[in-house]
């Protein structure tokens, strides 16, 4: 378990962390949420002992990271947004060297490092100088470095930053692995990611708590302010009419994007203690269309992005649809990742750390 | 600690400079002994030595001015400070393997005073000594380049500042020289020696009142002394501020053939001062 305890990190008159406190139960995977800048790095770096805090607590397992660092040190693996390999060694060694660092008894040593190469998929490349590998191979020893020796807690700063899709969902699998026995934190400012692979989220803005809950309850709390996008062949009248027919869709807009065919936007203003019962609005639209015989060219959901929901929580403003043109965004309403068609394409993506 | 050391060694010869450092000592120990010993025919290794002082002040700098620096640079100190290593296991285990690369050229012109012998006379227990002496010296400066890698994220600065300190301590025993040796010369030089001791500590502890009453007590306590017993300060500043000369101690070993033992242990302990700043530095670097 760890306690966070009123937390403070000043920077010289900046507020990096303020007054943070929580709870980390164990066997669970969390999820820091939060937009550049929100503090979760250094509440992160905090929480592993490489900085020290200007008040407050850190309790892992009992043992306080300030006080009492060695033994807290021994119950985290930590992977920072950076990975801190050694670029003049090779993933072997780099792996042989944590392991020692982390006081793994030297007849464990070899099987643990092999057994997190598996995990991580580096048997391939273990002879490899880390200055020849591509960051996302990087990344990869980095992981692994952090669960070498399979430490209770689990820390990871950003871990698919920079990614491709496949490798992003390599990661994210071997996460989810991990999370069955281990207790997960993760940060991440891409909201699908987290709620991929989360059992709860964490939102941190400005160095504050401003959330803390399990994913499907916040997003029944921002399902409010999802959008959606239609690609209409009709006039922008008949659409108008039509989807202000429709009782769930607020702020349509109607734009021409090509002869004949009509770019429609709108929220979809469910009450979120309703959305449950109610039936799938992609159905309503579907057929309030297909009965006035225009047809649909594309549908799309649209979610907030995650400033907008800081907004919202913080209540800085009024949330606003925005289309979002990354893949990972738009996922549909059950949070699978879009992205999965990518996989085939991405294939052959590896290809450059071969260089 | 043993995880660390052996790491860092592996890097210097993974990276060349530890190799190019060694070359470069034994290119000027060859060098020097060719010229003083083999060609002139002088029997003490110990005047190589001396040449030598010159030489490692060029060397330790690019031998110690990754130490830290660059940790810092690629951010892997990410990994070592988040380890189950504490702080001071880091530097030791850094400063051990500085010292093992700099030991091998040492241990290598051991060889010469025997060459010497195999010619005729030698002066093996002098020379020998003196090794000694150069080998600690030698401990020194790479506890002062370490200390000044850790300040700073650059190796250039870390090279650069750590010459500049060892050419500084190198000419100091001439600098000492100009100082006031009068009485009230000495108690102002004090004066402004203590000012700037707390001055430092104000900026480190950023403790005002303290700073004031440090500075009142030490102002208080030389202008009693200095009305009571003027005599005390006549050579005082020289007397004392000589003392920072650790050139002097080698020499000691190397021009005068005097086995200085409280030198040695002078050198031991500015070498533990430094590891214990080097250590300091790094916690305070975390905590700011």
């Amino acid at each position: 378990m760890i306690e966070v305890r009123n937390l403070v990190k000043d920077y010289g008159g900046h507020l990096a962390v303020d007054h943070l406190s929580f709870t980390i139960n164990d066997g669970q995977i969390y999820g820091f949420l939060g937009p550049n800048g929100a503090g979760k790095s250094t509440t992160m770096n905090i929480m592993t002992g490489y900085i020290g805090a200007t008040e407050g607590d850190v309790l892992i397992n009992g043992h306080n990271i300030l006080e009492d660092g060695e033994e807290a040190k021994k119950c985290i693996g930590y992977l920072p947004e950076l990975p801190p390999l050694y670029v003049d060694m090779t993933v072997e060694e780099q792996l042989q060297f944590a392991a020692e660092l982390k006081k793994i008894p030297k007849k464990d040593r070899n099987e643990a490092v092999n057994e997190v190469m598996e995990l991580a998929k580096l048997v391939d490349v273990k002879g490899r100088l880390i200055r020849n590998l591509s960051k996302g191979y990087r990344q990869r020893v980095g992981l692994a470095q952090a669960v070498l020796g399979f430490p209770p807690v689990i820390i990871l700063d950003e871990p698919t930053v920079g990614l491709d899709p496949k490798q992003i969902i390599e990661i994210r699998d071997t996460i989810r692995r991990l999370g069955q026995n281990h207790t997960v934190i993760l940060s991440s400012h891409i909201l699908s990611e987290v709620s991929a692979v989360c059992d709860h989220i964490m939102i941190i803005d400005k160095g504050r708590l401003i959330a803390s809950d399990t994913p499907e309850n916040l997003e029944r709390q921002m399902a409010g302010t999802a959008g959606m996008e239609l690609l209409v062949k009709g006039t922008k009248e008949q659409i108008l009419e039509i989807l202000e027919a429709i009782p769930q869709a607020s702020d349509v807009s109607v734009q021409e994007s090509e002869e004949g065919i009509n770019r429609a936007s709108f929220r979809i203003s469910t009450e979120p203690e309703e959305k449950e019962e109610e039936e799938d609005i992609r159905e309503t639209i579907f057929f309030a269309f297909a009965d006035q015989r225009l047809p649909i060219l594309s549908m799309q959901t649209t979610k907030v992005s995650l400033e907008e929901v800081f907004l919202e929580l913080t209540g800085e403003g009024t949330a606003e649809v925005i289309e979002t043109g990354e893949s990972l965004e738009t996922d549909d309403f059950k949070g699978e990742p879009a992205e999965v068609n990518f996989i085939e394409e991405e294939e052959d993506g590896e290809g450059d750390e071969e260089s | 600690m043993t995880a660390i050391y052996r790491r860092e060694l592996k890097a210097y010869f993974q990276s060349m400079t530890g190799y190019v450092f060694i070359a470069f000592m034994v290119l000027f120990i060859g060098i020097y002994f060719m010229a003083y010993n083999m060609m002139s025919g002088y029997p003490y290794f110990s005047y190589t030595l001396s040449g030598m002082v010159t030489i490692i002040m060029i060397g330790i700098p690019v031998l110690t001015m990754r130490s830290f620096a660059d940790d810092r640079k690629t951010k892997t100190d990410q990994l070592l400070l988040t380890s189950p290593v504490s702080v001071a296991q880091m530097v030791l285990g850094k400063y051990f393997s500085m010292i093992t690369v700099y030991a091998i050229p040492v241990l290598l012109s051991g060889i010469c005073p025997l060459i010497i012998k195999l010619n005729g006379n030698a002066n093996l227990k002098a020379d020998y000594a003196s090794l000694l002496a150069f080998f600690l010296l030698g401990c020194v400066y790479i506890a002062i380049g370490m200390f000044i890698s850790s300040l700073t994220e650059s190796q250039i600065i870390a090279a650069v500042g750590t010459f500049g300190i060892i050419l500084l301590l190198l000419l100091w025993p001439s600098l000492v020289g100009f100082l006031p040796t009068s009485a009230i010369g000495s108690a102002a030089g004090f004066l402004i020696l203590w000012s700037g001791i707390v001055f430092a500590v104000s900026r480190i502890t950023s403790h005002g009142p303290l700073a004031v009453v440090l500075e009142a007590a030490g102002v208080l306590s030389i202008a009693v002394l200095y009305l009571v017993k003027k005599d005390l300060f006549e050579r005082a500043l020289t007397n004392v501020l000589e003392k920072i000369a650790v050139t002097d101690v080698f020499q000691n070993f190397a021009s005068h053939y005097i086995f200085d033992a409280g030198g040695l242990v002078y050198y031991i302990s500015i070498i533990f001062l430094l590891v214990f700043l080097t250590v300091q530095s790094i916690e305070k670097r975390r905590w700011s």
